[in-house]
């Protein structure tokens, strides 16, 4: 391609993408009567009007608490658990092991709907919908093949030569597995994690049908949840999607590299 | 591995993979393997929570003859397809775009990955919201632009009309996911080996040539893997149309999940949502059936 047309496709798709982004947030400062204007936000009179009935009558940061909460544990858990799975699935031989790899991606291929019913009985038999247990444990059917797959996707790549040198130096796997390989392979931890998180974050099904009201909603349903008393209050959605979108584009700015490779290895590289 | 001492290696290489593996392996078979067991088996009982009194009769595959016949049901069969077929349709194409001018870029390719990666990592109900208020009937931005562009003359009620009602969806879509698609093929393109198009230029091959003889076709893979990964999604869309439009106006962009959905939680009845479930799960389950073989046989093949 010549590089005058590149440049301008490449401005072309940046102002694309990044366009819904600025007029969200521009919006979200412009006052209430200029918010359908062109352009919304004049320097003079941004406002944060939005935010502040996001804080104090809306109470959003309620949702963005449980959003936080239910996220990390979930991805504690599945990082924890999926761990010593992928490194199993990775480096021992043994029979079953290509169904077991193949089984887990479907797993995490599964329409979430199709849990929604039976997870929903089970819970409401254990008391457990309304609870941040009632999430933890339906995120991880998503959560922890999808952090198995990426880990097998990064263990892979590591070379077995330094393992199989501690092994011949009479190490044990388990020794091997805690000194040599977990040091090493941080980094594609840290990634799975980024990436399994960010799953969670965006989770919205689940949310929607295992919990009732505000006081365990994550953010995604709370804000599609949001309503005014005679007409859409267009100004504090958008100002939640900011809010909800902050930490979100903090771990995209700051991993960028590391979850496009996620990304990409998990699905593709062998 | 040192030869000789293979079997010894197995029986404690299975021992120690066992015990890695049955954390992980009982929680999966706990939140999936044992409530779609027990999917299946409700699919078959009359099951509605709003009418107790009816108890939980076994009835065979009435749910599932009830569902072939669900009108409703066999319209949001076809919505999830056009959905599906028109989105993926036109991702892949403005995705290969994409990742070839990520590929070319000479500069400012970190800022290109940002800005691409975030409408992927922005929580889909937030941005569905986002894509309603920029199609809003009557004072939104995209009513204006077109009437100041002299494309419209008055301002279209997007949200209430059954055909309109799926562009804001279908933008919002692509929006959303491109940015994934184009990662993907970028990934494909860095694969290909650089020597392949210096020979064919010596050859004094035209781009066009380049593009069809060398470049589709080793992207092959990397454009199987994008497509399966994104009619799986379409396949499965829930979140995005059930906060843009809920399903409406009417059922008009109701999916099979919005369906399903609506079916459980909204008319409590299990056994007949329980049957739309599974044929969800059917249909994701052949779909991914066709990824594995198609593009992930290598990552399941041992590596040694």
């Amino acid at each position: 391609m010549k590089p005058r047309l590149l440049s301008v496709a490449a401005v072309l798709f940046v102002g694309a993408f990044a366009f819904p982004v600025y007029w969200t947030i521009a919006s979200s400062f412009a006052p209430e009567a200029r918010l359908f204007d062109v352009p919304p936000l004049l320097p003079t009179d941004g406002t944060l009007d939005h935010y502040r009935a996001l804080l104090d009558p809306r109470q959003f940061w309620l949702p963005m608490r449980n959003s936080l909460i239910v996220s990390a544990a979930t991805t504690a858990l599945a990082i924890c658990l999926g761990t010593p799975a992928a490194y199993a699935l990775t480096r021992l031989t043994f029979r079953g092991r290509v169904p077991l790899l193949a089984g887990i991606l479907a797993v995490s291929m599964l329409p979430q709907i199709s849990l929604v019913p039976p997870l929903y009985l089970a819970l409401r038999a254990t008391h457990l919908i309304n609870t941040y247990a009632g999430l933890v444990l339906p995120y991880l059917s998503f959560a922890l093949p999808l952090s198995i797959w990426l880990l097998v996707g990064y263990f892979r790549q590591l070379p077995p030569e330094v393992e199989d040198a501690a092994l011949v130096d009479g190490a044990s796997r388990v020794q091997t597995l805690r000194y040599i390989v977990l040091p090493l392979a941080w980094p594609g931890i840290a990634t799975a994690a980024i990436v399994t998180f960010l799953y969670c974050w965006n989770e919205f099904i689940f949310a929607l049908s295992f919990t009732l009201g505000p006081e365990r909603q994550t953010a995604p349903v709370a804000i599609a949840l949001l309503r005014g008393r005679y007409q859409v209050p267009w100004g504090e959605i958008l100002a939640a999607a900011v809010v909800i979108t902050i930490p979100v584009v903090a771990v995209v700015v700051a991993f960028e590299r590391r979850i496009v490779e996620g990304l990409t290895a998990g699905a593709m590289k062998g | 591995m040192i030869p000789g001492a293979s079997t010894t290696i197995d029986t404690e290489n299975r021992r120690l993979a066992r015990r890695l593996l049955w954390p992980a392996l009982g929680v999966i078979a706990a939140i999936v393997g044992f409530p779609l067991a027990w999917m299946l088996w409700e699919s078959l009982h009359l099951d509605e929570l709003r009418m107790p009194w009816l108890g939980r009769p076994f009835v065979g595959l009435a749910n599932y003859r009830d569902a072939v016949a669900d009108a409703r049901f066999r319209a949001a069969i076809a919505h999830t397809l056009l959905f599906g077929g028109v989105s993926v349709t036109l991702e892949l194409l403005i995705g290969f775009v994409l990742a070839l001018v990520m590929h070319h870029a000479a500069r400012g390719r970190t800022a290109l990955r940002v800005i691409v990666l975030l409408p992927w990592a922005i929580p889909t109900a937030a941005s569905a919201l986002v894509w309603r208020f920029l199609f809003d009937s009557q004072a939104g931005l995209v009513n204006e632009i077109l009437i100041a562009a002299h494309l419209l003359a008055v301002p279209k009620v997007w949200l209430v009309d059954p055909m309109l009602a799926w562009v804001p969806i279908i933008a919002a879509d692509v929006w959303k996911t491109t940015p994934f698609v184009a990662l993907l093929l970028l990934a494909g393109l860095q694969n290909i080996d650089q020597s392949l198009y210096d020979a064919a230029r010596v050859d004094g091959a035209s781009p066009w040539r380049e593009l069809f003889e060398i470049t589709l076709p080793l992207l092959r893979p990397a454009i199987v893997v994008a497509l399966a990964f994104r009619a799986l999604d379409a396949f499965r869309v829930f979140d995005l149309i059930y906060v843009l439009t809920g399903g409406g106006p009417g059922t008009a962009t109701e999916s099979i999940s919005l369906y399903t959905f609506s079916a459980l939680l909204q008319k409590l009845r299990f056994g007949y949502a329980s049957a739309l479930s599974v044929v969800v799960f059917a249909g994701t389950f052949m779909l991914g059936l066709i990824y594995i073989r198609l593009a992930a046989r290598h990552l399941l093949t041992p590596e040694r």
